[in-house]
């Protein structure tokens, strides 16, 4: 024992050691971070954003250098602060304030002080950052905008926030990112990758050299252009008649469901949410909750679609076989039912009419009955109202679309189980929902979906899922999501009767004096009675003024839904812009001039400021 | 006379300790070069250039003491060791200060350190004094005279005040215990110092309970023993006491700096910035090499300066990060087995002054690794003593080698008497 305890403690302590050494060199892989932090700076170098194309090639959206001012805090060592608050044009309070949430964030990674800085600011300030340790600029690119137009479908980009940055590790405070719109949708595309050099440091914090001889570093890679459906021009004009209303226009090509226009009414230039003033513009608007700009009523407003809807009674009518093009109904200025003599109003017109007459004068009566008759086809209401919703459902109507911009609201289909739900008896009947049948009771659509309805009637039974993307810089091959055929549930000979009506409108109805000469414009009015709830009391307010159509009839470009809120009638106001974008979009300029210069001399804010006025007023006036 | 000895020398120590010096060199090379400078390796205002110069002269050094006969470092031990004594007490009147220990005479711009040196004078006394006829450690008045040989310098260096070099002297335990010193001094040293750490991890009530515990467990296994109540009462009793008083010197005689520095070791606090820092990054550093480490001269840590006195006392951080896990491996092995390879040399000595002086030269290198390699990795208190071969400067470079190669010249020359 004498002989070997030295020994024995000698072999003890070597087999602790190596046990120390692995737990430390290979067991615990923290150490290796911690070391990336401590002895190497990483510095990114960011790319341009990928740009934004119209349907023409016209640039919308490019990129503008900005410059940010960046802390590591433990870097940080005493200096003037007076002075620099007065280079940054900031007050001592609020680089305080920053210098404490940045520590909070971490003490040895980048915070944002002060962001997007113009070139003049950082030129001036450029020579005297030596002076201040622990700060440093850090150039980035800020959107550069060359439309006023279409702000909602652009969306914009801003400094991620302290959730997305703790769980996507791609970003670093003060990244930006986009937030609305195809900023949002195609981040990943538009973003591209960043670069990264790294530089060894010493415990002073100077940099060395590079990091392994610049072995890892990696040049930053420009995002992709991406190149939108819109048709920038259409966009502008849409947003230019929309003036002084509020509503949506939605306009899309049926053949491929590429979006060329999404107007919302009112909307607000994009470059209002760039660089410094985006914060208070941002809650300006975002505050501003009589116009609400930022709300994009093209997907986000569920209207009762009034008229339009229909053409979608007549259409399940005939698939289900209840009617036939033929057949005619009387319409006494309305339908009488129930029995206890209900009516369903209707305007005066010639009767009976068939089908396509029908539709052209949009009588009541015609579609009452037809849709009654598609209710009560099935043995009980509830299996009527599932089958008509199937119908429903297969346009895309009271669901979501899936479209590639934010997911907007799936608009509302009732169901079997929604009526049973309100008359708990169950002693309902088709007639108790027979509203639906003329697009109000419980129907409610978003424009878009009114707009992919249209397209799905133009293109005779089937639609592409509306997207606005159209390629990504030069590979056009988009999501299979949107190159697959919707198919409905109408079969295509079903639609000609319809559409002949849809073109009578212009040629016999409600639209006569709104058609384009030499196009052929198939198009249906709509006027939607709404409510409000003021002050607890249902109100209701002058009628949402509506249309669709799509042309030419025969091989058709554009289809499109126009909804004016409060605009009285169909034609009135939704029909003229109809018209108007059909026109512009077709020919590339405008005949029609008495239409627009009407539209830009009537307003709607009157209108607008009635419910709000807290006087009594008078709606359809 | 010196050349019959060649042959006899044993060659896997030299080979153990020339890679100890090779490798000790690369990592002070990677710690103190500067990429920027494009200077030799033997420029010598750099530290790598220095060294080399030190490893030129130690092997000067290592020729003669191979050119001396063996009995010479016998016979005039007692002379080496008051001259030693004499350069550390010559210290006070003329020693140079750095940072706060006067530890140095310097000598034109090198400094010399005494108390490296007095580490080979002390090594020779003891072996002379326990090979004496006369000495037999189990009376208690020749321990005493080996305590005093060794307590002395050891005395004198910690009024340097450097308690950390004192602290090896400890060492030599070893050899006396070898030589018949009783294992129950041993055992009682491992108790005072287990009972230490434990009370200071846990709390002098705790410690106290869990006595109390394993008292009564062997009271009923061993009560059929004659008197075994009373040895345990007593046994309790004391260290109890010790236990107490422990506490009382740790939180009233320690000053700060040294209650930091266990509590460091102990994981009671947590501080990278101050005074753990210096551990953290060199624990940083180490488990940054993984496997196969950064490669030489490519260590963040160590190219950054991250680690303070790398090249120096945490010279192992360095080679951790750059030469990784089987790097340190080998280092282990070559370290290790160099003092094993040690005792075997010294157990097959003839004569006991040869085995009780390689005993001595093995406890003290096994000491500095024990103490430096555990700083290092975060193990043992922060002590500043130098890695044996590798840490840069001189004195421990020259003392080292003087120390090693008079045990090899004794081993070459054990059957020529």
């Amino acid at each position: 024992m004498r002989k070997f305890l030295l020994h024995i403690i000698i072999v003890l302590v070597g087999l602790i050691y190596l046990g120390r050494l692995f737990y430390l060199q290979i067991y615990d892989t923290s150490y290796t971070n911690i070391s990336k932090n401590n002895a190497v700076k990483t510095v990114f170098e960011y790319p341009q954003r990928g740009n934004i194309f119209d349907r023409k090639g016209k640039l919308l959206v490019s990129n503008q250098p900005s410059y940010d001012v960046m802390v590591i805090p433990r870097e940080l060592k005493p200096f003037d602060t007076l002075e620099f608050c007065s280079l940054l044009k900031i007050s001592k309070e609020k680089l305080k304030k920053q210098l404490r949430r940045a520590r909070r964030y971490s003490t040895r990674l980048q915070f944002v002080v002060v962001p997007q800085l113009s070139k003049n600011e950082y030129a001036f300030l450029q020579e005297k950052m030596h002076k201040y340790d622990g700060f440093y600029i850090q150039k980035r690119s800020l959107r550069s905008y060359k439309t006023k137009s279409a702000a909602n479908v652009l969306g914009y980009i801003a400094e991620v926030n302290e959730r997305i940055l703790r769980l996507d590790n791609h970003y670093h405070s003060g990244d930006l990112i986009g937030k609305q719109g195809i900023e949002k949708e195609y981040e990943k595309d538009l973003r591209g990758s960043k670069g990264v050099r790294y530089f060894q440091k010493d415990r002073f914090n100077r940099e060395i050299g590079p990091y392994l001889g610049g072995k890892l570093d990696t040049a930053a890679v420009k995002g992709k252009d991406i190149h939108l459906g819109l048709d920038i021009e259409l966009q502008e004009y849409g947003e230019k008649l929309m003036q002084n209303k509020r509503g949506g226009i939605v306009a899309l090509e049926p053949k491929t469901g590429e979006l060329l226009a999404l107007v919302t009414a009112p909307s607000y230039a994009p470059e209002l949410l760039v660089g410094r003033k985006r914060s208070a513009n941002f809650t300006k608007m975002y505050r501003d909750s009589i116009n609400r700009p930022m709300y994009d009523r093209g997907l986000l407003a569920e209207y009762p679609p009034g008229s339009p809807f229909k053409i979608l009674t007549g259409l399940i009518a005939l698939q289900e076989g209840v009617i036939t093009t033929r057949q005619r109904f009387s319409c006494a200025n309305g339908y009488y039912y129930g029995t206890r003599g209900r009516k369903m109003g209707c305007h005066p017109h010639s009767s009976p009419l068939n089908l396509s007459y029908a539709t052209a004068n949009s009588c009541n009566s015609y579609f009452a009955q037809s849709y009654r008759k598609i209710i009560e086809k099935e043995a009980s209401p509830q299996a009527g109202i599932d089958n008509w919703r199937r119908h429903l459902r297969s346009f895309g109507l009271g669901g979501f679309l899936g479209y590639d911009l934010p997911a907007g609201r799936p608009g509302k289909i009732p169901t079997s189980k929604y009526y049973d739900a309100i008359y708990p008896s169950k002693r309902w009947k088709g007639v108790t929902t027979l509203s639906n049948a003329i697009g109000q009771g419980e129907v409610l659509c978003t424009p878009i979906q009114l707009a992919n309805m249209t397209a799905a009637i133009a293109n005779r039974g089937y639609f592409y899922t509306p997207h606005v993307v159209k390629g990504i810089d030069d590979n056009y091959n988009k999501n299979p999501r949107y190159t697959e055929r919707n198919q409905t549930t109408i079969d295509s000979i079903h639609f000609e009767p319809l559409i002949d009506g849809m073109e009578k409108v212009f040629t016999h109805g409600t639209a006569m004096f709104l058609q384009v000469p030499g196009i052929t414009i198939c198009g249906k009015t709509g006027t939607a009675e709404n409510f409000i709830k003021i002050e607890g009391k249902r109100t209701q307010l002058t009628d949402h003024s509506i249309f669709v159509a799509f042309a030419p009839k025969d091989n058709p470009k554009i289809a499109l839904a126009v909804f004016i809120e409060n605009g009285y009638w169909g034609s009135r106001y939704a029909g003229k812009i109809a018209s108007l974008m059909i026109e512009k979009y077709i020919r590339g300029k405008v005949t029609m001039t008495h239409l627009e210069d009407w539209l830009m001399t009537h307003s709607l804010e009157e209108e607008y400021a009635k419910p709000l006025s807290g006087l009594p007023f008078v709606i359809n006036r | 006379m010196a050349k019959s000895s060649i042959g006899a020398i044993d060659w896997l120590s030299i080979l153990c300790f020339l890679f100890l010096l090779g490798f000790g060199w690369l990592n002070i090379f990677s710690t103190t070069h500067n990429p920027e400078l494009e200077t030799s390796f033997f420029d010598l205002s750099q530290s790598y250039g220095k060294q080399i110069w030190w490893i030129g002269t130690s092997f000067i050094i290592v020729v003669f003491i191979m050119a001396t006969d063996a009995k010479f470092f016998e016979r005039f031990s007692s002379v080496i060791y008051l001259f030693s004594l004499l350069l550390l007490i010559g210290l006070f009147p003329f020693g140079k200060t750095i940072s706060g220990a006067t530890s140095w005479y310097a000598i034109g711009s090198a400094t010399l350190q005494p108390s490296e040196f007095a580490k080979v004078g002390t090594a020779l006394a003891l072996a002379k004094f326990i090979s004496d006829i006369q000495t037999d450690l189990r009376s208690l008045k020749y321990l005493g005279y080996a305590i005093l040989i060794i307590g002395i310098p050891a005395l004198l260096i910690i009024a340097q005040p450097d308690a950390g070099s004192a602290m090896v002297f400890a060492a030599f335990l070893f050899p006396m215990h070898r030589e018949g010193l009783t294992s129950y001094i041993l055992f009682i040293l491992f108790a005072v110092a287990s009972l230490f750490v434990l009370t200071l991890l846990l709390g002098v009530y705790w410690v106290i309970g869990a006595l109390f515990v394993v008292s009564i467990a062997l009271y009923f296994f061993l009560r059929n023993q004659r008197g075994i109540l009373l040895f345990l009462l007593s046994g309790f009793t004391v260290m109890s006491a010790y236990c107490f008083s422990v506490d009382f010197v740790f939180h009233n005689v320690f000053k700060q700096h040294h209650r930091d520095r266990f509590n460091i070791v102990l994981g009671k606090t947590k501080d990278t910035r101050g005074i753990g820092y210096n551990t953290n990054q060199s624990e940083i550093a180490i488990g940054n090499g993984r496997w196969l480490g950064k490669g030489w001269t490519q260590g963040s840590q160590t190219q950054g300066h991250f680690v303070p006195e790398q090249y120096t006392d945490y010279i192992f951080s360095a080679a951790g990060e750059e030469w990784g896990f089987i790097g340190s491996l080998c280092f282990v092995f070559a370290f290790l087995g160099l003092c094993l390879r040690l005792l075997f040399l010294a157990e097959r000595q003839k004569s006991q002054f040869a085995r009780v002086y390689g005993y001595g030269v093995t406890a003290i290198l096994f000491f500095h690794f024990l103490i430096n390699i555990g700083m290092v990795i975060g193990l043992l208190p922060t002590v500043g003593i130098p890695l044996p071969f590798l840490s840069y400067g001189g004195s421990s470079l020259w003392a080292f080698t003087i120390l090693l190669f008079i045990f090899l010249k004794m081993d070459a020359d054990r059957n020529k008497r």
